[in-house]
């Protein structure tokens, strides 16, 4: 019986790279979402929210439900679930509204 | 059945119908409120909250909105601090020297009128408001300009009345006696009797006014809102453009746009006004959002990079003179009106509500109401 | 030849999923100009969902049960001419002239980045294949100069997704962004506007193409009834957890316990354990009767049975207990699910006192079946139906027309009925359409169409009596406590939406959505619409409001650089 996903579809990917989650290297394999190279690292949660400060995640999968939305490269409200890992992404944990810079 | 009788019957659960609600009840009179959809859920649910003195030339439309503001700031103790109530006050921008030439006119006229009005040079705007473009001609703020979040503003004053309120009723007839005079209405549920009716029923006033034999003009003109993803305070003020006043006071049928951008206390950013006469068309229009887009990232480019979650068309109630219809119907006895106030009825509502509680109960009109008489749409016999 | 500006398509198709694929198909080999515009990287929707080439999936189909039809249906699509716009986000479809519709999409956004990916996976392995741009987003990638190899780790030969250029028409080259990635639109159909056109978030851009009829075969997402802890991190849907499976070969935990209703459970309790994950329990809140009652219906859908066979031994080859009659009524957990208690429910699916039993898991699928969207429909003023689950999908014609002349819908949207349904309606859509648009009616007389209607109503029958038996019990709103939050994005509690209901006089969504701002935030009301509408009938004595589907003008958000710098509408003012 097959023991990981990759097992199931005798995936032989291409060569993983690497993202940093909050500064923590996290492996990627090409194909996946921010999404799901983060939960093949066991991180379900990327965001807080905007009032009561409440870790969040991926729910939805498909980008419906902008649970997940996450700062890439500095740019905050990216879906994780949609946004393609790219070698060398910065992920970091989105609070709240993710743009605090904008305040007056 | 012994609840179907009250004093006044107000058609309408809009803030206008609210308002009259409110005031009406705190008068002494028992009030029914009947609406064929949900609380607020016309132009009121639809609008952006304005509650603003700036935007308006010396005349009775600006007295009123004044009474209206010194009452909103009454209401704001009163109510909730969840109807968002903010003084935040209004920054009108000019794009360049002469359009800053006609602000300071227009500031000048207002003055008179009791408006409160300081020249903002352009080296300064961006102290009050530090994301503004650069390049603006300079402008006024307006501190008597507010806002409330416009659908709670109207459940709470209609909660606070007292009101018995019917939604999803729709009034079908609007029953009069023998000698004419008003004595209730009639909805699929049955008999509502009162011996006034009041007919707040926003863009679906003239149809009121049709049921009860009476005549007024009511049209509707469509604006949409933009509404942004949730943000921190970017905008302190309700800001916007100087053509927005002459796009107020315009009549014409054909698209207008001109920015209005303000912050909420739940973050997003609204974005107005357009204005057009296409009937009760909901249809999204592209032209529409470019335009309303493209004028908010001009006056506040930070915007640019920030999403559209939802937008809205509302429908402003408008009579051909852009001035509210505001007391009794001229020929049915009993019947009042307190509709028609077109973009500011969030801001009008309260003044309408008293004025029109007072001629109920034979008191001193709180203003000269004669401009607003409905009379003046009395087609010639 | 429709590609240019001024040139319409003959139809535009929103999804390339198996409706949109079966519809697009068709309607090109009846001789339409087709452009299918997806938000996806691959073909397939969201059931056939499949790996990224980049992931090297040598048996994609121990993921689905009928993979075979799906690349036969896909090979179809490919081979007809249509053209697939990935990458393309559609955020309206608006009304252009009599007879015209201007379809409204975000490229370059989340998802569009995926397209760009798409363009450089159909370059590397498709070699020869970057000849012309009419091939959609992917083959526009590729076309893209550096596009195709600008960053790409992966190259030749693999995968089976994606979309290839066939005939070489207009220019097609998407603009590159600055870090070379290909934006994935298809610049010869829009307005002529050239590269990133504001500070847009992630250089998104919007387009714009014009279609004289527009099939909208949008799908279905999960409906959600919220508890105690399902906004714990791990607590995800069920139709999410098989996305993500689906695409990225990822499990959110290693101990899964699968809930809520709907013949989706067994399907992602069986693939989530031949996965790997331990499924301590599936609990269904139906009690599955509801089949039984209609045995006819069962009877001419053998291959659903079948379906349901093969999920049921995959459970009990993985030991998964079922229970029936049964909801997670609570998660637990401080900063990620933990464990969750499973209740018995009753009839009208209230929790029996005394019956919680505690689960420890790290992770819990939960959906109660799926919610047709119908929004950009809606938005054209098509007309709704309530489905006996409590959904409302489009309401269409015998040959899949909605209200709206010119506009038509397959699949989900028309109401949830499964993949087959979905290829079904598809095929006869793209038949109406040919027939309508070329002016040759007897194209729907015929056998065929004749056929497909059959197996369509007889499908649709069979989902029917699925959809009564999912139809959440009104005492499901028992679950909740005053403090649950029901908007996920705005968190909205349960509390302060009964107190708008009770309060305030709201008596419907959208009066209590102004009232608390459920619904108002960056979903839009889709993982809580359900909930609201539940809750705010419950307060309705005399007097009820309808509720209506709901309206999201706008299906996309949509940057307001992007809103600004957009196309041109000189007939629309």
């Amino acid at each position: 019986m097959a023991r990981t996903p990759a097992d199931l579809v005798r995936a032989d990917p291409d060569p993983p790279f690497e993202i940093t989650f909050d500064g923590r290297t996290v492996t990627a394999l090409p194909g996946q979402s921010v999404a799901a190279a983060l939960w093949a690292a066991g991180i379900l949660a990327w965001r807080t929210t905007r009032h009561g400060g409440r870790p969040r995640g991926a729910f939805c999968g498909i980008g419906q439900c902008y649970d997940c939305l996450a700062t890439v490269n500095g740019e905050p409200n990216r879906r994780a679930c949609l946004v393609p890992a790219r070698p060398g992404d910065a992920i970091t944990t989105q609070e709240g509204h993710g743009r605090a810079g904008l305040a007056v | 059945m012994s609840n179907s009788s009250s004093d006044v019957i107000v058609v309408g659960a809009g803030v206008v119908g609210a308002a009259c609600a409110y005031y009406a009840a705190r008068a002494g009179l028992a009030v029914t409120v009947v609406d064929r959809g949900p609380v607020a859920g016309g132009t009121t649910g639809a609008g952006e909250g304005n509650l603003l003195v700036s935007d308006k030339e010396p005349g009775p439309e600006l007295e009123l909105a004044l009474l209206s503001t010194r009452l909103w700031s009454d209401l704001a103790d009163e109510l909730p601090a969840r109807i968002e109530y903010e003084a935040k006050g209004g920054l009108v921008v000019a794009s360049d020297a002469s359009g800053l030439a006609a602000l300071r006119k227009l500031a000048a006229a207002q003055a008179g009128a009791g408006v409160t009005a300081e020249e903002v040079p352009a080296d300064r705007l961006r102290d009050l408001e530090p994301h503004l473009a650069p390049g603006l001609g300079g402008g006024f703020r307006y501190p008597q300009d507010a806002q409330v979040q416009p659908a709670l503003a109207a459940a709470h004053l209609l909660r606070a009345s007292g009101a018995r309120v019917r939604t999803g009723e729709e009034v079908t007839a609007v029953l009069t006696g023998a000698n004419g005079r008003v004595r209730g209405v009639r909805t699929a549920a049955g008999e509502l009797r009162a011996p006034f009716v009041v007919n707040a029923a926003g863009t679906w006033g003239g149809e009121v006014a049709r049921l009860a034999g009476g005549h007024l003009p009511v049209l509707p003109r469509r604006g949409f809102v933009l509404v942004t993803e949730p943000l921190p305070r970017v905008v302190r003020h309700k800001v916007y453009a100087a053509d927005y006043v002459a796009d107020v006071a315009s009549g014409s049928a054909a698209l207008q746009t001109s920015a209005v951008v303000e912050g909420t206390p739940a973050g997003p950013v609204l974005i107005g006004a357009s204005r057009e006469r296409v009937g009760f068309d909901r249809a999204l229009s592209a032209e529409v959002l470019r335009r309303l887009a493209a004028q908010a990232t001009a006056l506040f480019p930070v915007l640019a990079g920030v999403r559209v979650l939802r937008t809205y068309a509302g429908f402003r109630p408008y009579l051909p003179d852009h001035l509210p219809a505001i007391g009794p119907d001229p020929r049915v006895p009993g019947l009042l009106h307190a509709c028609g106030h077109e973009g500011a009825g969030i801001g009008l509502a309260p003044a309408t509500g008293l004025a029109v509680a007072r001629q109920m109960t034979g008191g001193q009109p709180p203003l000269d109401l004669g401009p607003f008489s409905p009379g003046r749409f009395a087609p010639a016999d | 030849m429709p590609g240019s500006p001024s040139e319409p398509y003959d139809l535009a198709v929103i999804g390339a999923g198996p409706a949109g694929l079966a519809g697009a198909a068709t309607a090109a080999r009846l001789g339409l100009s087709v452009a299918v515009l997806d938000a996806a990287a691959q073909a397939g929707g969201q059931y056939f969902r499949h790996p990224a080439p980049g992931l090297g999936a040598a048996r994609p189909e121990a993921l689905h049960h009928d993979w075979a039809a799906f690349t036969e249906l896909r090979r179809r699509f490919e081979a007809s001419g249509a053209a697939h716009l990935a990458g393309h986000h559609v955020w309206a479809v608006m009304r252009r002239d009599e007879g015209l519709w201007s379809v409204h999409a975000l490229v370059g956004e989340d998802g569009g980045e995926g397209a760009g990916h798409g363009g450089g996976t159909a370059f590397g392995r498709g070699g020869g294949l970057a000849d012309g741009g009419r091939g959609g987003a992917g083959a526009d990638g590729a076309t893209a100069p550096g596009a195709g190899g600008g960053g790409m780790p992966r190259g030749g030969g693999r995968g089976a997704g994606g979309a290839r250029g066939h005939d070489g028409a207009g220019a097609g080259v998407g603009p590159v962004t600055r870090d070379g990635r290909g934006a994935g639109a298809r610049a010869d159909a829009v307005s002529g506007r050239e590269g990133p056109a504001s500070a847009g978030a992630g250089d998104e851009r919007t387009v714009r193409l014009h279609a004289r009829a527009v099939l909208f075969a949008t799908g279905a997402s999960e409906r959600h009834l919220p508890f105690p802890g399902w906004t714990l991190p791990g607590v995800v849907g069920a139709g999410g957890a098989q996305a993500m499976l689906k695409s990225g070969l990822v499990l959110p935990g290693r101990r899964i316990v699968v809930a809520g209703s709907g013949p989706l459970l067994l399907a992602v309790a069986s693939t989530l354990a031949a996965a790997g994950a331990r499924v301590p329990a599936v609990a269904e809140a139906a009690g599955y009767v509801g089949y039984a009652r209609s045995p006819r219906t069962l009877a001419a859908n053998p291959h659903k049975l079948l379906e349901a066979a093969v999920h049921g031994t995959a459970l009990l080859r993985h030991r998964v207990p079922l229970h029936t009659r049964s909801a997670v009524t609570e998660a637990h957990g401080t900063d990620r699910v933990e464990a969750v208690t499973v209740s018995r429910l009753d009839r009208d699916w209230r929790p029996v006192p005394g019956t919680g039993r505690r689960i420890a898991c790290d992770a819990l699928a939960v959906g109660h079946g799926l919610a047709p969207q119908t929004e950009l429909a809606t938005g054209l003023g098509c007309a709704t139906r309530r489905v006996p689950d409590g959904t409302h999908a489009l309401v269409l014609d015998g040959l899949q027309e909605t209200s709206v002349p010119g506009l038509w819908a397959a699949g989900e949207a028309g109401g949830t009925g499964g993949w087959e349904l979905a290829r079904v309606e598809g095929e006869l859509a793209g038949i109406a359409v040919a027939a309508r648009l070329r002016a040759l009616p007897a194209l729907t007389r015929g056998r065929r169409v004749r056929d497909l209607a059959r197996r369509r109503d007889r499908t649709r029958a069979f989902a029917d009596a699925m959809a009564t038996t999912h139809a959440p019990g009104h005492g499901w709103t028992a679950w909740l406590d005053d403090d649950t939050d029901v908007c996920r994005c705005e968190e909205v509690t349960a509390g302060s939406v009964r107190e708008a209901v009770t309060g305030l006089g709201a008596r419907d969504a959208r009066t209590v959505k102004l009232l608390t701002r459920a619904g108002m935030g960056w979903c839009q009301g889709r993982m809580c619409g359900a909930a609201v509408a539940c809750l705010a009938a419950s307060g309705t004595a005399r007097g009820t409001v309808p509720p209506s589907a709901e309206r999201r003008p706008l299906a996309v958000p949509v940057p307001l650089g992007s809103l600004a710098a957009g196309p041109e509408e000189p007939g629309d003012a």
